[in-house]
């Protein structure tokens, strides 16, 4: 098919590409929610997308995010550039329920109409948070906004789908006691295009500097690095203290200049292409699954699953059973 | 597959300084599966009124110890209508006098609670007003 979804001529895209702050603010919910409304929105929305700078920012919790885009996003403003936030929180597994709590951190972007706040619960479903996120950040940057903050707890999965959807990624780290760093964590590192030392007022803040230096320098020499054959860029190091906007400025000097060095290299197409490649194949396997099984006769998939228990077929020879049921006459 | 979930905001307004009764609400809400905006202390109502527009929620509810609760009502409610928001209930609690409940309530306010109101009692309550917020907008609606 080559055109849009036909419910796509049902929305009405202007409110939110003329930035309605109320449009955007219940679309997102939609989108949350992933109703059918939402899926007609992001249709009409996707030509409108691919403008904002992407800014990813994760780390482990009571690093200072939320004080560090509330501090970055000042900056934005102060160069005329307009800015939205999605700050996501864990859903708590028990109970389903999530206290989002980072626009505590970020009042002072209250009352500025350049500025876009919205706090997301994770949800907890696998992938699910990335799909919802990218949506969100669909309909975000269709609505016009220059730079687009997505804040995330570093923990399992999550980071690394951030870094998936964001152009530039922010790793926060923050001293603990003597040399350690508070949330270093394998592989986190690799997803950083910056590496933020935030609390930097604090205690033990230069040897977790040196900590930082040093895990950098050992997974260089471990791994062919990923700017092989280019103009590598090597995540600088920043220290900041975000309750007093310290090392702000250079922060988002050193973000530009990742942009920059993307757009000069074209690694920017190539992520482009890398993400949209991810997505539709994702979606493709949902898809696919759902189309697949509304073919099988009712009950055929569970029957499967029981003669799986029972020892009856492998799961491979499953897949091939249900796919020949499933082929049409 | 439609998911929807309470989104509640949970904002003390006013100058006094505890949010011990707020998060304890907070905390009460976010376990009975809702997802709860908590802004903190010393909202102002146009930080109130800004909060509910950007996260779209469901229902508010506000904290109030200072007893200022019957000035602070009617500016958040008229800032709330302002922002095409007029159908989204506010629930108060805090040291709020039975007196003051009736004029609340004749002010917009969909519900208040005194000091020792149980927290099923307001989880209840503000399950209660999403759902009827959601019959007169359903989900999907544009
Ligand atoms: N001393 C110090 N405290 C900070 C700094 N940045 C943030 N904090 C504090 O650290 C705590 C957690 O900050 P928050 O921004 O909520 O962290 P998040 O959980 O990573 O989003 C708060 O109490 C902040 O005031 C900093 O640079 N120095
Ligand atoms: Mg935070």
């Amino acid at each position: 098919m080559t055109t849009p979804s036909p419910s796509a001529a049902a929305f009405d895209p202007a409110p939110i590409l003329a930035g309605d702050r109320r449009a955007v603010a219940r679309l997102l919910t939609q989108v949350e929610n992933g109703s059918p409304l939402a899926e007609a929105a992001l249709a009409a929305l996707f030509p409108h997308t691919g403008r904002a700078h992407l800014i990813g920012v994760t780390g482990a919790p009571g690093t200072g995010k939320s004080s560090l885009v509330n501090e970055l996003a000042k900056t934005y403003r102060r160069q005329n550039r307009t800015v939205a936030v999605v700050a996501v929180d864990p859903t708590s597994p028990f109970t389903g329920g999530a206290i989002l709590g980072d626009r505590i951190r970020m009042r002072d972007l209250a009352g500025d109409a350049g500025v876009f706040i919205r706090s997301m619960a994770s949800r907890g479903a696998l992938g699910g948070l990335a799909r919802a996120t990218a949506d969100v950040v669909k309909v975000l940057d269709a609505a016009g906004f220059d730079k687009l903050i997505i804040e995330t707890v570093g923990a399992g999965q999550s980071e690394v789908d951030i870094a998936q959807t964001a152009h530039t990624t922010l790793v926060v780290e923050a001293p603990g006691l003597g040399d350690e760093v508070q949330g270093i964590k394998a592989g986190i590192l690799e997803i950083a295009d910056v590496l933020v030392l935030n609390k930097a007022d604090q205690p033990g803040a230069e040897g977790a500097q040196r900590a930082l230096r040093a895990s950098q320098e050992i997974g260089r020499a471990a791994g062919p690095h990923p700017t092989a054959g280019r103009a590598a860029w090597l995540p600088p190091i920043l220290p900041t203290v975000a309750v007093q906007g310290q090392g702000v400025a250079e922060l988002a000097e050193a973000i530009d200049r990742h942009r920059a060095y993307l757009r000069e290299t074209g690694l920017d197409r190539e992520r482009e292409r890398a993400r949209l490649t991810a997505e539709l194949e994702g979606r493709l396997r949902e898809a696919l699954l759902a189309h697949l099984l509304a073919r099988l006769d009712s009950g055929q998939f569970r029957q499967t699953v029981d003669k799986l228990m029972r020892r009856a077929v492998d799961p491979a020879g499953a897949v091939a059973q249900l796919l020949d049921a499933a082929r049409p006459a | 597959m439609d998911q929807r979930k309470i989104r509640v905001l949970v904002a003390k307004p006013g100058l006094d300084g505890h949010d011990r009764g707020a998060k304890v609400i907070a905390r009460a809400l976010r376990d009975a599966g809702m997802d709860v905006i908590y802004t903190g202390l010393r909202q102002t109502p146009e930080m109130i009124a800004e909060a509910a527009l950007q996260e779209d929620v469901d229902v508010i509810g506000l904290s109030i110890l200072s007893g200022a609760h019957l000035a602070l009502a009617p500016r958040i409610l008229e800032l709330l209508r302002a922002n095409g928001q007029g159908d989204v209930p506010v629930l108060i609690g805090g040291i709020i006098p039975d007196d003051d409940v009736p004029p609340l309530k004749a002010l917009g306010i969909a519900d208040a609670f005194g000091p020792g109101t149980s927290t099923e009692t307001v989880v209840a309550a503000v399950q209660a007003a999403a759902r009827r917020k959601w019959q007169a907008d359903p989900p999907g609606a544009g």
